[in-house]
């Protein structure tokens, strides 16, 4: 069986660690300090590809992402560790937009791709947590979604069987295709990157990364196609300005605050005897515990 | 006027949690507004569903009650609720961050092309100006939530699209009886045929397994919760000694669960339960942002930590600069003889 995957991808900033480093003296984050990276389950969504094209080798990955010129970044990352083809979805249109403009951006590049079996994509990215763009696309394709699957249980021509989380369980679901996958953290962790795939890959640029200063495997990119990452912007997707980035974007944000938690006057125990005690007593005495 | 409306997520017949919690929330966001609160209940055999959602503020009670939507699966429940939207025109529409509201809303919203705000944690009423047009909107709902890992809090509006839509984390907001028992509402119920096709049900289930929740951890008046500082899986097992003798429950953090000294259903944080116990112990918690923001509402916060300047000591009350092998054991053995 020959699939066309489609792997939605998404550079985030690692949100999960933030370390010292990363913070400004008023307590504050500093976002530029954080390093980018490939959304971890997006990752997991990309493993799910890579075991189906494990299973029918005639199959293609398509790794697709929206954002800036260095999210091509995750595209190389992708081919690293077994994805055929990377496609950047950039233009300043798109700058600004919420959960409905980006799905609608990424429904009309995954339209230009043509045919498609499956499109996968992690629940939800860890800079937003909202897990809203991967229904939104399927919504916007006209096609089924199933979301926080965990594992594909078997495939055929028509129809795909999957497990997904639920609250307190799991279910198995069957589901016609061509349909879309949202893949949760609790999925086969991605394979890390093959030494030979990297060795190649590691050439492959965007034509914005070919054109400028510093790229040194123009010999090698001219001769060889898979190593040319698509770049397409909104008039290449034929997309309609309107619903895209600020402009196609129903939710505005108001306010955003910084989290500083309002610091209490902590009473100061060690780990002696005298103060543990001294501890329990006065939490048994103003009724705390017991 | 338009109405609120409350999506009610079933577990079986009953109403969950969380939905009930939302009924409250949009009891006084629609008191605020001067409109009428109404509910949603998609499954089957709901005769049951009125008495739980009339207590909690609801004037109205939509049914689409039929054996095939026994159990949710995404476009029937999507189908019903767009097309009810379209007739009834609410101006907000509330939905649980569950797997199921968060399946469920933003299928909807791409539907209606509304905006929604997904894991509030606060919903208010204010007004909005725009900054481009210096149009100012009146009474629009605010949606705060948090964002880039727990590290800020946004306040999402939605000016021109309606109905605005959230969702809502499960103990985010506290549950009000309103109104007394005997109280009945109005009764809707629509004919599921007219609502949802043969087309949306091409996604079916074949197999389910649920676990019943095994521990009271949301409403556990004590909690004793475990961070990565723990040590070990051997190391939480004290914990667990603990919390047995205080009458409480075991939480975790993110990174003990990662490191397997926990299970998923004890986690606590933003991307797990929050919870707001009398007493939260936290026993090598270094306090990260994630898990601070599920428990600061805690009454009582005491913290175990070898570091001195471990950041969840700056919210605590009761700071035990110790290794947790050590203080954790003397707490249980200093309690059983002050008891």
């Amino acid at each position: 069986m020959k699939l066309n995957i489609i792997v939605l991808a998404k550079q985030v900033p690692d949100t999960r660690n933030v370390g010292e480093q990363a913070m400004n003296a008023d307590g504050t984050i500093n976002r530029a300090a954080l390093p980018a990276i490939f959304n971890p389950e997006d990752l997991n969504a990309l493993e799910q590809a890579l075991q189906l094209k494990e299973a029918n080798p005639e199959s293609k990955i398509t790794v697709l992402t929206m954002g800036p010129y260095r999210a091509a970044d995750i595209l190389r990352e992708a081919l690293y560790r077994g994805a055929d083809e990377g496609i950047l979805l950039t233009d300043r249109a798109f700058a600004g937009a919420d959960t409905l403009a980006t799905s609608y951006a990424l429904a009309a590049a995954i339209k230009k791709v043509g045919h498609y079996d499956i499109v996968l994509c992690g629940r939800q990215a860890i800079d937003g947590d909202t897990a809203q763009v991967g229904p939104q696309v399927a919504r916007e394709l006209s096609v089924p979604q199933v979301t926080y699957v965990r594992r594909i249980v078997s495939l055929n021509e028509e129809r795909i069987i999957v497990e997904r989380s639920i609250e307190n369980g799991v279910e198995r679901v069957e589901a016609p295709l061509p349909l879309l996958l949202t893949v949760d953290g609790a999925a086969d962790a991605c394979r890390p990157a093959n030494a030979y795939r990297l060795l190649r890959f590691h050439r492959a640029a965007t034509p914005t990364e070919r054109a400028s200063e510093g790229y040194r495997y123009e010999a090698q990119i001219s001769a060889d196609e898979a190593l040319r990452l698509k770049e397409w912007s909104l008039a290449d997707v034929d997309g309609d300005a309107a619903r895209c980035g600020l402009s196609g974007s129903p939710t505005k944000v108001r306010k955003v605050e910084n989290v500083v938690f309002r610091a209490k006057e902590s009473k100061r125990y060690t780990a002696a005897d005298e103060d543990i005690k001294s501890l329990i007593g006065e939490l048994l005495s103003n009724h705390t515990i017991g | 006027m338009n109405d609120i409306l409350v999506y009610c997520e079933l577990d079986g017949s009953r109403v969950a949690d969380v939905s009930l919690e939302l009924l409250s929330k949009g009891r006084s966001l629609a008191d605020r507004l001067g409109v009428k609160l109404a509910a949603v209940a998609i499954g089957a055999g709901l005769d049951a569903v009125a008495a739980q959602v009339w207590p909690y503020g609801a004037d109205t009670l939509h049914l689409f009650d039929d054996a095939s939507l026994e159990y949710y699966t995404t476009q029937p429940h999507a189908s019903a609720l767009c097309k009810l939207i379209k007739e009834e025109q609410p101006q907000i529409v509330l939905l649980g961050a569950t797997v199921i509201g968060r399946d469920l809303a933003p299928r909807i919203s791409s539907t209606l092309r509304s905006g929604l705000t997904a894991d509030c944690t606060a919903l208010e009423i204010g007004d909005y100006e725009d900054k481009k047009s210096g149009e100012r909107i009146e009474n629009l709902l605010y949606s705060v939530r948090p964002a880039f890992g727990g590290n800020i809090v946004a306040t999402i509006v939605n000016p021109y699209c309606r109905p605005q839509m959230a969702t809502v984390r499960e103990g985010v907001m506290p549950m009000n009886r309103v109104r007394s028992d005997n109280y009945e509402g109005t009764i809707v119920s629509h004919p599921i045929e007219q609502y949802i096709t043969p087309a949306d049900r091409l996604v079916r289930i074949i197999e389910r397994h649920v676990q019943p929740k095994e521990n009271k951890l949301k409403s556990a008046p004590i909690v004793v919760a475990g961070g990565y500082g723990m040590g070990s899986k051997e190391n939480f097992e004290m914990l667990h000694k603990l919390a047995h003798l205080l009458h409480g429950e075991v939480g975790a953090t993110r990174a003990a669960i990662d490191a397997g000294f926990s299970t998923h259903d004890r986690q606590i944080g933003q991307t797990g339960l929050t919870v707001r116990p009398k007493v939260y112990i936290a026993c090598g918690i270094s306090g990260q942002v994630q898990h601070i923001s599920g428990m600061q509402d805690s009454g009582i916060i005491i913290s175990v930590n070898s570091d001195p300047d471990a950041p969840i000591n700056a919210i605590a009350d009761y700071v035990v600069t110790g290794r947790v092998e050590e203080v954790i054991p003397k707490l249980i053995n200093f309690y059983q003889q002050k008891q």
